[in-house]
């Protein structure tokens, strides 16, 4: 059978070269299949184990106490106060940094859109924050800016302050004071450089001619901004919101080093309250049920990104 | 065909790895335990007493028992997170780990722990009658053996800088009042631009807010349980209390209150921006230490402030203990032993000074004259106030548990935490004390349920 069907023939029946196709297909695809095993085993046995979990009751501080026990651990995710203003401050955050790093973003690729000196460095600079690892970020701005004793904030409020004859300025405690704001500046902070990467490749990839043919039309730049760049500019910004707000729903760093989601629960997000619930509780099923919720609701904001960046590259394509 | 051979051993290799992966995750070495050439895996907590411990055990342990000794320096939370799932999902990772009083009754009644009392018997040098008698107290199970073998210990006083008390023609009593303390802070707030009254833990946690504060509730006369487990965490006592801790910081308290623990308050402290300090005995090492502290040699202690009890000092000690998973026993106690024991303290005070010296769980540490030296200005308050010490009977009502600033069950550690972020709130003034109390009390009933 073998060397029948790699001898070629004129004109082949239609069945023969699917199945001698099959088995070439097959001839690729098995060296492959120890890799794919193993990759199915590393990435999806660990969710797998989460979904069980999640239906024990189980602490692993009271041995012998472990029973299955349904849905019953969803039911708490769906109905617990905690885990619900979780959720709340876990939108609140999120939608508000990642509009605001947007915003940021568009004004930053906008100036850096324009030719200037030193523009290189410029960009530079202004992707740094992005390289800066989470945990150092938060340090940095627990410690060095928002510390009451000796914060920059502060220091720049006394600075002011003496400036204008007075001894010393406000002790203002800014985490304790605008907890949100504090956690939300910090992230914006982080953010803002992604933003602005997306958003100036898309300003880069606008056909030039098009917007020669709109100066000599008469368009005032703001008409043009407004009727050429933003319409063209939309799947980019779609893509840095959904990015954005995948990772942004996941932020632990900051809450955890800035403020412990505090004061009281105020910035409390979801993966800190699961945090919570794994390392102070102990409650595993518990907090295997809430992990899955996020996960879901990750997959559901994820769907739609994969479905923009396909539509993006549908359009370069078709250009 | 060659590729399907290629196929089978890949697949092979393969299988091999996700195997030898799992084995790797369960099973423990096993390789000779006791004497030459073991080696034992420790997991520490990161504090200085056991940083220098990590330094000095190479050239003297196993050089001397030949015993290699891996150590593991965690953060306090993160220690507690591993070293929990370690011994809780019988990982067996490690051999020795430090634990504190709230670990050793919970972890005991699991069966999780080696009992260690027999090995200290054993060793002719140990001297286990030396032990203070509440570090013993607090490190037995309830069957009354020792499960851990205390490496320093603490309990909690009054830290004051004695020049701003002098400037402001105050004096600290030996034994203060709450009340004495409140009118104190208020006197030195503001003694220099910037500088107030007192420190006092804000820091959401069981173990940061809720030592300090479960101390002042104790001598206030409340309880987070009644004996028979009916929770009081609104009671009257309890929110006197509660009041009395929120108004003080935040009247005369550090910058930051919500945000401070331990750490931040020792450096308001060592850097002049508080005048007086409550918290553990253990601090004051780092205080008198002139390369860190700008009040080195300036600081005047007072036992734990009180109210209706006679004293209020809490009672902490890190402790090495055994988890049952380990399969080096000898070896491990071996290493135990050491450390625990009065040739330690020597070694580290003749190599690295004797203010180093981790203290506070042997009677006779006291009594060397280079500690008592070095220690003139705390450590005869630290020892009577360890001594003082009551953990079965620390405030005005029967416990259920054994413990001072925390209640030994599994449990505590959410509810403490949980509770401690809603007072946290309330000293940012997002709250009101009451109800951050009225929410506590809801955790704490159903808390209190499950051990009726």
């Amino acid at each position: 059978m073998t060397t029948l069907i790699d001898t070629p023939k004129p004109a082949p029946p239609p069945a023969r070269p699917r199945t001698s196709a099959g088995i070439e297909k097959w001839r690729r695809r098995v060296p492959l299949l120890p890799a794919l095993i193993f990759t199915i085993a590393v990435t999806q046995l660990p969710f797998v184990a989460t979904l069980a979990i999640s239906t024990f009751q189980w602490n692993i501080l009271q041995p012998g106490e472990r029973h299955f026990t349904g849905l019953s651990n969803y039911a708490f995710v769906f109905t617990d106060e905690r885990l619900r203003a979780a959720v709340l401050n876990t939108i609140v955050l999120t939608a508000s940094v990642v509009l605001i790093s947007v915003l940021l973003g568009l004004g930053l690729a906008l100036l850096l859109d324009r030719r200037f000196a030193g523009r290189g460095l410029a960009r530079t600079l202004l992707i740094a924050p992005f390289l800066v690892m989470p945990v150092a970020s938060a340090l940095l701005w627990k410690h060095a800016i928002y510390n009451p004793d000796y914060g920059l904030l502060n220091g720049t409020l006394n600075a002011v302050y003496r400036f204008f004859g007075a001894a010393n300025g406000p002790t203002v405690d800014w985490v304790s004071s605008f907890p949100m704001p504090a956690v939300v500046l910090s992230l914006v902070w982080q953010w803002t450089p992604f933003m602005m990467l997306i958003l100036l490749a898309g300003l880069q990839a606008q056909p030039h001619d098009v917007l020669e043919a709109a100066g000599v039309d008469g368009a005032t730049p703001l008409e043009t901004f407004r009727f050429i760049t933003l319409p063209h500019l939309r799947r980019y910004i779609e893509l840095g919101i959904l990015l954005g707000t995948i990772y942004v729903v996941q932020t632990f760093d900051a809450v955890f080093t800035i403020t412990q989601g505090g004061p009281g629960s105020e910035t409390t997000n979801l993966p800190y309250e699961i945090y919570l619930t794994m390392f102070r509780k102990y409650e595993y099923g518990e907090a295997a049920a809430a992990g899955v919720v996020v996960v879901i609701g990750s997959i559901i904001i994820a769907t739609f990104a994969l479905r923009t960046i396909a539509s993006l590259f549908r359009e370069e394509a078709s250009r | 065909m060659p590729s399907t051979r290629h196929a089978l051993i890949a697949g092979i290799a393969g299988i091999a790895v996700l195997v030898t992966g799992c084995a790797g995750a369960g099973g423990g070495s096993t390789s000779g335990d006791g004497g030459e050439g073991a080696s034992i895996n420790v997991l520490m907590v990161g504090n200085p007493q056991m940083e220098d411990i990590a330094k000095l055990t190479k050239d003297t342990f196993t050089k001397d028992t030949g015993i290699t000794v891996n150590f593991t320096i965690l953060p306090e939370n993160e220690l507690r997170d591993k070293v929990t799932q370690d011994i809780a999902t019988q990982a067996g990772q490690y051999d020795v780990a430090t634990i504190g009083a709230y670990e050793v009754p919970i972890w005991n009644e699991n069966g999780w722990l080696h009992e260690l009392g027999t090995y200290a018997g054993k060793d002719p040098g140990f001297d286990t009658a030396d032990l203070l008698k509440p570090m013993v107290q607090s490190l037995s199970g309830s069957d009354g053996k020792l499960y851990a073998l205390p490496f320093y210990g603490e309990s909690s006083f009054l830290m004051y800088n004695k020049e701003i008390m002098a400037e402001k023609g105050v004096t600290v009593p030996e034994r203060p009042t709450w009340d004495e303390v409140a009118d104190i802070a208020a006197k030195v707030d503001g003694a220099r631009p910037g500088m107030k009254g007192i420190c006092l833990r804000g820091l959401p946690g069981w173990g940061e807010l809720g030592a300090p504060l479960t101390s002042v509730v104790n001598t206030f006369g409340g309880t987070w349980f009644t004996k028979d487990w009916q929770a009081q965490v609104n009671s009257p006592a309890f929110k006197k209390a509660t009041n009395f801790y929120v108004d003080l910081v935040k009247k005369h308290g550090e910058a930051g209150a919500p945000q401070a623990g331990f750490t931040e308050c020792l450096n308001a402290m060592s850097q002049g921006k508080v005048a007086m300090w409550y918290d553990a005995t253990s601090a004051a090492g780092s205080l008198e230490d002139p390369s860190v502290s700008k009040v080195a040699g300036k600081v005047g202690y007072a036992y734990a402030p009180v109210m209706e009890t006679k004293s209020s000092g809490w009672l902490w000690a890190w402790a090495w203990a055994m988890p049952k998973t380990t399969k080096k026993a000898d070896a491990a106690s071996k290493f135990m032993l050491w450390a625990s024991g009065k040739e330690y303290e020597k070694l580290v005070g003749e190599k690295l000074g004797w203010a180093r010296v981790p203290a506070g769980k042997r009677a006779s540490t006291y009594e060397i004259p280079e500690y008592k030296k070095a220690s003139a200005a705390f450590g005869d308050i630290t020892l009577k106030s360890i001594e003082e010490a009551d953990p079965a009977n620390p405030g005005v009502q029967p416990r259920p548990t054994v413990g001072i600033q925390f209640v030994a069950i599994p449990e505590f550690q959410d509810l403490g935490t949980k509770v401690t972020q809603e007072i946290s709130a309330a000293i940012a003034g997002k709250t009101s004390v009451d109800e951050a109390l009225n929410n506590g009390q809801k955790l704490a009933e159903e808390v209190a349920k499950k051990q009726q």
